[in-house]
């Protein structure tokens, strides 16, 4: 507990301003927008919301270099989550978050709230949340803090959204060497809303109570914004009081009582306390309206006594709301949150001073104004240079293949099937409620998972893809790749991509190699957004993702929603029929490098990465969606990691099916199995329909071949007529299924 | 027929439980908030599944002391029908509307996943749409599943008839593959499987249907 609060001489005197997290500059920038040294409770506010968390002062330079237009756009980055229209009213909200640091070093906490942040930025937004998924990263799992790590997260993960009964229905797993010490944990959280519903963060209205909902504020998560904004080090498990405690009962109650609280009309704004609690939420709906706020302190329901306005106002407990409504219906906030049996308290109003405020029963504990907080935080532009690994890989695009390497392809493909990169996650997703709210059309483990919307013949396709070993080697290509990746599973869904949230992992940007990563990965997401009309409309970025010095691959994530406009549309990756005749969409070249196969085979991950022609990707997208909606495809399934040998495996296996598969062209055969050339897709189609395929396909201009046929209990594939695969469908499911659990358990 | 979907704070099944009478009954049915007291005018009582009250101590044991559980235990009595699936099963464990126990799972993990189930017993108003030992799939998503008695109470179970769902692979360490089980009067029926979860090929499995329909052929031959 704080017995003395240094005096703003002090803070000064003994740069107490830099345990804080701010440095020199930044203190001296404060004093001179508020004419004055900041007293410790200011210094703490400024501290946090100038953290890079907060304030983007790094990362918004480029981010702006997004699209973030398009005509269905609704709401695009600035508020608690992007809305997408999808026609007759609708709309879908969504954001992903990360909760990196957090989940290093208390990893069932810190998976569980960032879950928790996440819902209710989208609720916030006055939308039902109908889904879940995210995006993990660990170190390999032969290692016991990373098994550690890794059980905790998914149980963490699990418990929030299973408590919630948003079903979790999708996301990714990759195990690399560097996410050993810092692990990603993204989580994203999918929404639905009427267009008349839409809510937003701003104090509006001069006079309006300014309501305080849901939990009361306890010591917990204290400066998280500002820890999340370092380095990860030796130290950093002394930090776990920086990580936040959830309560996933009282989010249930609190997102219920929300959204009762919205349909009665009287709310001006809402806003989700999340990263820097009370601070962050109170300052930026006063930026927003272009008004002031004042806050009483003493209001503030509290879990302990003798908490500090410092403590109150940086305190990260979670599942809590600040809400203007109309001046005179307090009672009625009152009522609903009373049924829920969840706290509401006036704590201030809107002011017409643009000051912000705050107040401990009688005295002034902070006072400056609002836009020295929000709209006048550094910005930053960041060195930036292209590190020397990048031209060596750029010289590198083939590997040394030898004949042993070569002997058995059926082995190569067994082990690459039992990769944990490849491997079935179902250990994770069976721990996930995935089927709750009764509107899953498509499980985790497909594409993209589609979720049915109750009332209409719509449905909605979502994903979570990124691929930090290609965007570590070619941030550029690795980023547009991320983004037609995920478009191209929303399409092999039946669903037409609509927009995206991104969720930008990387290390130190203060390094100027850091910096060039970031900034190449961006310019090439941009490049992929634009062409395919995927407009960015939100996200999150993390910074400092680092152990020791080292960062992590630069891991943006891709999450992406589509729209299935009939649930006919819908499509998954499995075989369906003995006898469908399987086709090959786009071209394969030899590009090993960097792959999955490389990876396994060879033990290590250099070179060139695939290259990505992102007008054929366009074009391989409108082939597969126009045969989907005429109803001419089976299944469909994109060629991703471990290319079209894993691809065909993978639909096999789904499909509990066999396929015959004869191959002719000039690679070798490892090439043309285990390449990860862009924009392929695998289709099955009953054979009335083929011709309708490759007419559609010769339209538009893609290449096409038709490769083989649908059995019923073997992979054959033959090269040049030579049987190079021959496996039981059941084998590739032993490897698949058991790699993970037998890790684990 | 009248059907009241209880709603505890923390269930999140009721909405499915809701939906499913909608969908595949087309009867009346009501949402009903645990703080109401008035249950006279319902003919079937559906308990969802959830995390009542956070289940933080042990599933449905709060849930059981709520105002509705009274008036519950009144609709028992009248012989009135009543269904708890998955954390509703536990709160009519906790209150001694049916017995045993819930232990967490074998494996200590929750578990969601699509289960094959064998009926055990087609002479309930629950399930006389089912064939005596069909195999039906039913969704689970729980992490205390695993259901416990003691021998005395099983012997009684088997002896009664009142196990009226196995599993046929047992996937959480239920004593005797148990699912779900009525009591002995054959009105309060609890079972870990969510039925409502399997109205549709959409959703993968609609096997669940036939247990709605007999409750309300049940009802309308009564």
């Amino acid at each position: 507990m704080m017995h003395h609060q240094p005096t703003p001489e002090e803070i000064f005197e003994q740069k107490l301003y830099k345990d804080m997290g701010l440095s020199a500059q930044e203190y001296g920038r404060i004093v001179k927008l508020i004419g004055r040294r900041p007293n410790f409770v200011e210094t703490g506010l400024f501290s946090v919301m100038w953290s890079e968390h907060c304030s983007y002062k790094t990362s918004k330079p480029v981010l702006k270099r997004f699209p973030t237009k398009g005509k269905q756009v609704l709401q695009g980055p600035g508020e608690g989550a992007g809305i997408v229209d999808i026609g007759d009213n609708q709309a879908v909200v969504f954001k992903i978050e990360s909760h990196n640091h957090p989940s290093a070093i208390e990893p069932y906490q810190g998976a569980a709230t960032g879950v928790g942040g996440i819902i209710r930025d989208v609720f916030s937004m006055g939308a039902r949340p109908i889904a879940l998924l995210n995006s993990l990263r660990f170190g390999p799992l032969s290692d016991e803090k990373v098994k550690y790590l890794f059980k905790n997260v998914v149980a963490g993960i699990a418990n929030y959204g299973n408590s919630m009964g948003i079903p979790t229905v999708g996301g990714e797993v990759v195990f690399e060497e560097s996410y050993r010490g810092n692990p990603l944990v993204n989580a994203m959280c999918v929404g639905i809303i009427d267009h008349d519903k839409i809510q937003k963060g701003v104090a509006k209205g001069i006079g309006n109570p300014v309501m305080y909902v849901g939990a009361s504020t306890g010591r917990d998560g204290i400066h998280g914004a500002t820890f999340a904004s370092e380095e990860l080090t030796e130290e950093s498990e002394s930090k776990k009081p920086s990580v936040q405690v959830g309560d996933p009962f009282m989010e249930k109650l609190l997102l219920e009582a929300t959204l009762e609280l919205i349909e009665l009309d009287i709310v001006e704004g809402i806003q989700d306390m999340g990263a820097a609690g009370l601070t962050s939420s109170s300052s930026e709906m006063a930026s927003k309206a272009g008004t002031g706020i004042e806050l009483d302190l003493s209001k503030v329901p509290r879990r302990e006594p003798g908490m500090t306005p410092y403590e109150i106002m940086l305190s990260e407990s979670q599942e809590r709301m600040l809400v203007v409504v109309k001046k005179g219906k307090e009672e009625d906030v009152k009522k609903v949150f009373d049924k829920w049996g969840l706290y509401s308290a006036v704590i201030g109003r809107v002011t017409d001073d643009g000051m912000y405020r705050l107040l401990d029963g009688g005295k002034i504990v902070a006072e400056f104004p609002v836009s020295a907080l929000v709209d006048e935080a550094p910005v930053y532009h960041m060195p930036s240079q292209e590190p020397n690994y990048f031209w060596k890989n750029q010289s590198v695009d083939s590997i040394d293949l030898e004949d042993h390497h070569l002997a058995d392809l059926n082995k190569i493909l067994l082990d690459l099937l039992a990769s944990p990169n490849i491997a079935s996650k179902e250990w994770v997703y069976k721990q996930y409620d995935h089927m709750v709210r009764t509107s899953t059309a498509v499980k985790p483990g497909s594409d993209a998972a589609v979720i049915t919307i109750r009332g209409t013949r719509k449905a909605l396709a979502m994903t979570t893809d990124g691929n930090g070993r290609y965007i570590y080697l070619d941030p550029y290509t690795g980023g547009a790749i991320a983004v037609a990746e995920a478009a191209r599973n929303i399409v092999c869904s039946g669903g037409k991509p609509l927009a995206l949230t991104d969720g930008i992992n990387f290390g130190n940007p203060e390094k100027p190699e850091v910096f060039w990563q970031f900034e190449q990965a961006v310019d090439g997401m941009s490049m992929a957004c634009k062409v395919l009309d995927t407009p960015v409309i939100g996200g999150n970025v993390s910074f400092y993702n680092e152990t020791s010095g080292k960062a992590i691959y630069p891991t943006p994530i891709v999450g992406m929603v589509g729209l299935v406009s009939d649930l006919a549309h819908i499509t998954t990756q499995g075989l369906k029929n003995v006898g469908d005749v399987i086709i090959l969409l786009g071209d394969t070249y030899n590009e090993l490098t960097g792959t999955e196969f490389q990876k396994v085979v060879l033990g290590k991950i250099e070179g060139k990465v695939p290259k990505l022609d992102l007008d054929k990707e366009k074009k391989v997208q409108e082939v597969v969606l126009e045969a989907i909606r005429n109803g001419y495809v089976q299944s469909a399934h994109d060629l991703s990691d471990g290319g079209f040998a894993l691809a065909i495996a993978e639909s096999c296996i789904s499909g509990e099916l066999g396929a015959r598969i004869n191959i002719s062209n000039d690679l070798n055969p490892a090439s043309f199995l285990f390449s990860e050339s862009q924009s392929r897709i695998l289709l099955s189609v009953s054979p009335d329909n083929v011709e309708q395929v490759k007419k559609i396909a010769a339209e538009i201009g893609v290449t096409y071949q038709e490769i083989g046929v649908v059995t019923s209990n073997t992979l054959e594939i033959s090269y040049h007529d030579v049987l190079v695969i021959d496996l039981y469908i059941q084998q590739l499911i032993k490897a698949w299924k058991e790699a993970i659990p037998c890790l684990m358990n | 027929m009248r059907f009241a979907v209880i709603v505890f704070p923390g269930s999140n099944c009721d909405i499915d439980m809701y939906h499913a009478i909608e969908d595949v009954l087309k009867e009346p049915v009501d949402y009903v908030w645990h703080d109401d007291a008035d249950l006279s005018s319902y003919d079937c009582i559906l308990l969802p599944g959830g995390f009542s009250y956070g289940d933080y101590l042990r599933a449905g044991a709060i849930a059981r002391f709520s105002r509705i559980m009274q008036e519950i235990e009144k609709a028992a009595d009248q012989g009135k029908l009543i269904l708890g699936v998955c954390n509703g099963f536990q709160i009519l464990l906790e209150a001694g509307l049916l017995p045993g126990a819930m232990q967490r799972n074998e494996n200590l993990q929750f578990i969601c996943s699509t289960e094959s189930l064998i009926i055990e017993n087609n002479q309930t108003p629950f399930t006389a749409e089912y064939a005596l030992r069909e195999e039906i799939r039913i969704p689970i998503a729980h992490g205390e599943g695993n259901y416990y008695c003691d021998e005395q109470t099983l012997k009684e179970l088997q002896q009664n008839s009142q196990i009226v769902f196995r599993y046929k692979n047992n996937p959480n360490g239920s004593v005797d593959d148990i699912a779900g089980i009525i009591n002995k009067r054959g009105n309060v029926l609890g079972m870990m499987p969510h039925p409502e979860r399997a109205i549709s090929d959409l959703l993968g499995s609609p096997d669940g249907k036939k247990l709605f329909q007999s409750i309300l052929k049940y009802w309308r031959e009564r």
